[in-house]
């Protein structure tokens, strides 16, 4: 017998932490304008230091404002899309359950999308403006999630099945309904809004809305990470769960809430990044362990250097121009997903 | 606020009450239930009023054929449900006003196996039992490896708690999940047709086991059946169920009369005593 310590909770985070950091330097170098290790360390410190001034050059500027608020921004989305995954499955008892599949980014998504075209006609204050996207990103994620968890029942049980075909089909719904709101758009619009739906991380954002998603994500990760060990227990059932003392409503509240937020957080700033909340949480599981105690810290992890690379790769690989983020974790995630799929485990 | 405070001393005042009148500790008084498809509708399923109770150390058996309620009386017990009158007590509190947690520090239920989605290996599984007793982030002390192993032990099952819950037998993952609701350390053990999909051995294994574990815990043990022989072989006391009726309650001796089991399970049957003096059933096909 070996529970888990706080000790080894330490050492396995720090361990990814470390190759977080080395993946960040990577995506910092690599790029359209080529920077040289030396140079990116020193910028990095005389930032640190609040000595803008020193910066070695014009390239030094287009690391610290460009890339490194890009990076910021995937590790964020990654790590939100990643742990609200990893507590969709425990939730809804479904390895196959994550924010893209179950049509909670498309609610999202479709929220956002709203905002976007209602915003002209309201008369906000300034502070609300910046809020106004995620918020209502987040209710249509919550909106959906509440849906699909409906819709996938039957008989009063969750049905595997059932639920992830009601996921698939409220997504497709949804980025139907999307689709028919942005040809009400111009053709400005139009485009950047298809790229934004297919995962965009360049956008860049107000100093407010990067608070907000910062302590947005901090609070709802930790929210989630008090019902780790519940979690646990219910991945044996929701009975199961009650009868060693989980109090199911409570906790099935906090987490669909809080994983309804991370995803808001996320699709509104970055469109929908596909498979980063399937794909992740099960990696870490083999690395790991199934204990909600290390999975969600290290899928946090996990899913913000997935996103970086995922991301430094969308960049580079046609530059000087750029494939969506989800294109890319499209092509590694689909095939995983196919491969979770035939094994049976759903 | 002021309606908790009413509650806590009305509960205590139960707790005095049933402490004062004998060492019961399981009482369930006068439950009754009913399932229907809506509320405005007639019910599709009543538990009427049901009475009995239970001191440490002693196993009932809630016997009945399909669909009697038997399931339905044991998640009363476990305060699951809640009674649509009457009430369960345990130790003086009403089972289902119980938070979850203080719950399933008292109450225990093992119910039929259901799979996991994650694989997980049979010590965490029985660790899993400690959860009612963690603090907020909940990692396990010494004291709860020390609880989870002794439990393990208690079943026999030390051996496996190494090996993962979907590649041990039928019977080694039913002593696990046991040793699972030992680790809860509960004064009250459910069970749920715990010889379900077990061979003859294992079955017999379980109740000894049982049998053991109440003599040597002091738990009460409720065992929901199908198993007549079994039961009666080491049951204290039996509760005969029909269409949600409680026909009778009391030693298996005077439960298992021959025209009232005929008459309950629709078949013909005979009685006899075995060398301990426990009434044992036999099929009598027809001919």
């Amino acid at each position: 017998m070996r529970p888990l310590t706080l000790q080894r909770l330490f050492l396995q985070c720090s361990l990814l932490a470390v190759i977080l950091f080395v993946v960040v330097v990577i995506a910092l170098k690599l790029g359209a304008v080529p920077v040289s290790l030396y140079g990116l360390g020193r910028d990095l410190i005389s930032v640190l230091l609040h000595q803008t001034k020193a910066l070695s050059s014009d390239y030094g500027m287009i690391v610290i404002e460009i890339r490194l608020p890009r990076i910021l921004l995937a590790i964020v989305v990654g790590a939100s899309l990643s742990v609200a995954g990893t507590s969709f499955q425990a939730l809804l008892r479904n390895p196959l359950a994550d924010p893209y599949v179950l049509g909670v980014s498309g609610g999202a998504a479709l929220g956002a999308v709203l905002a976007l075209i209602v915003e002209p006609h309201l008369a906000m204050p300034t502070w609300f403006a910046a809020l106004f996207t995620p918020f209502c990103a987040f209710l249509g994620a919550a909106a959906t999630i509440a849906a699909v968890y409906f819709l996938g029942r039957r008989q009063g049980q969750l049905d595997s099945g059932t639920l992830l075909l009601a996921g698939i089909i409220s997504a497709s719904f949804l980025y139907a309904v999307i689709m028919f709101l942005m040809t009400t758009l111009s053709g400005r619009d139009f485009r950047g809004m298809a790229f934004w739906l297919m995962g965009d991380l360049s956008s860049s954002l107000q100093g407010s809305l990067r608070w907000v998603l910062g302590i947005g994500f901090f609070a709802a990760a930790g929210a989630i990470y008090t019902t780790a060990s519940d979690l646990n227990l219910l991945l044996a059932g929701e009975k199961e769960a009650m009868h060693l003392g989980v109090d199911v409503r409570r906790v099935r509240l906090v987490v669909y809430i809080a994983a309804s937020l991370l995803t808001g957080l996320a699709v509104s700033v970055s469109g929908s990044i596909g498979y980063v909340g399937l794909l992740v949480p099960h990696v870490m599981r083999l690395l790991f362990g199934s204990d909600h105690r290390i999975l969600l810290p290290t899928a946090a992890f996990g899913g913000a250097i997935a996103v970086v690379l995922a991301d430094t790769l969308a960049r580079t690989v046609v530059a000087p121009s750029e494939l969506p983020v989800g294109a890319m974790t499209a092509l590694a995630g689909a095939p995983l997903f196919i491969y979770l799929l035939r094994r049976g485990s759903a | 606020m002021s309606s908790s405070v009413q509650t806590t001393s009305e509960l205590s005042k139960v707790g005095d009450a049933s402490r004062a009148a004998s060492e019961v500790r399981l009482s369930v008084e006068q439950v009754s239930y009913a399932y229907s498809a809506n509320q405005s509708q007639a019910p599709l399923f009543t538990l009427e009023a049901n009475s009995f109770q239970a001191r440490p150390g002693e196993i009932v058996a809630i016997l009945g054929p399909n669909a009697s309620g038997k399931s339905t009386l044991l998640k009363l017990i476990a305060g699951a449900l809640e009674p649509l009158s009457g009430r369960v007590l345990l130790d003086g509190f009403v089972t289902h006003t119980l938070a979850p947690r203080a719950r399933a520090q008292r109450i225990a239920m093992v119910q039929q196996d259901s799979p996991l989605l994650f694989p997980s290996r049979a010590w965490e599984f029985v660790l899993q039992g400690r959860h009612p007793y963690g603090r907020a982030l909940r990692f396990e002390s010494k004291d709860d490896v020390v609880i989870a192993r002794n439990a393990l032990a208690q079943v026999g099952a030390e051996h496996l708690g190494d090996r993962w819950m979907n590649e041990i037998s039928g019977g080694e993952r039913q002593r696990v999940i046991l040793a699972r609701a030992l680790s809860q350390q509960p004064l009250l053990l459910l069970l749920d047709e715990p010889t379900l999909h077990l061979d003859i051995g294992a079955q017999v294994d379980l109740l000894a086991t049982l049998r053991r574990l109440a003599a040597e815990n002091r738990y009460t043990v409720v065992v929901v059946t199908h198993e007549l022989n079994l039961a009666g072989e080491y049951a204290d006391k039996v509760v005969l169920l029909q269409k949600g009726k409680s026909l009778r309650v009391g030693p298996p001796a005077s439960v298992y009369q021959r025209d009232l089991l005929e008459q309950v399970f629709q078949t013909s049957l005979t009685i006899e005593l075995g060398p301990h003096g426990r009434p044992r059933v036999s099929i009598l096909p027809a001919t």
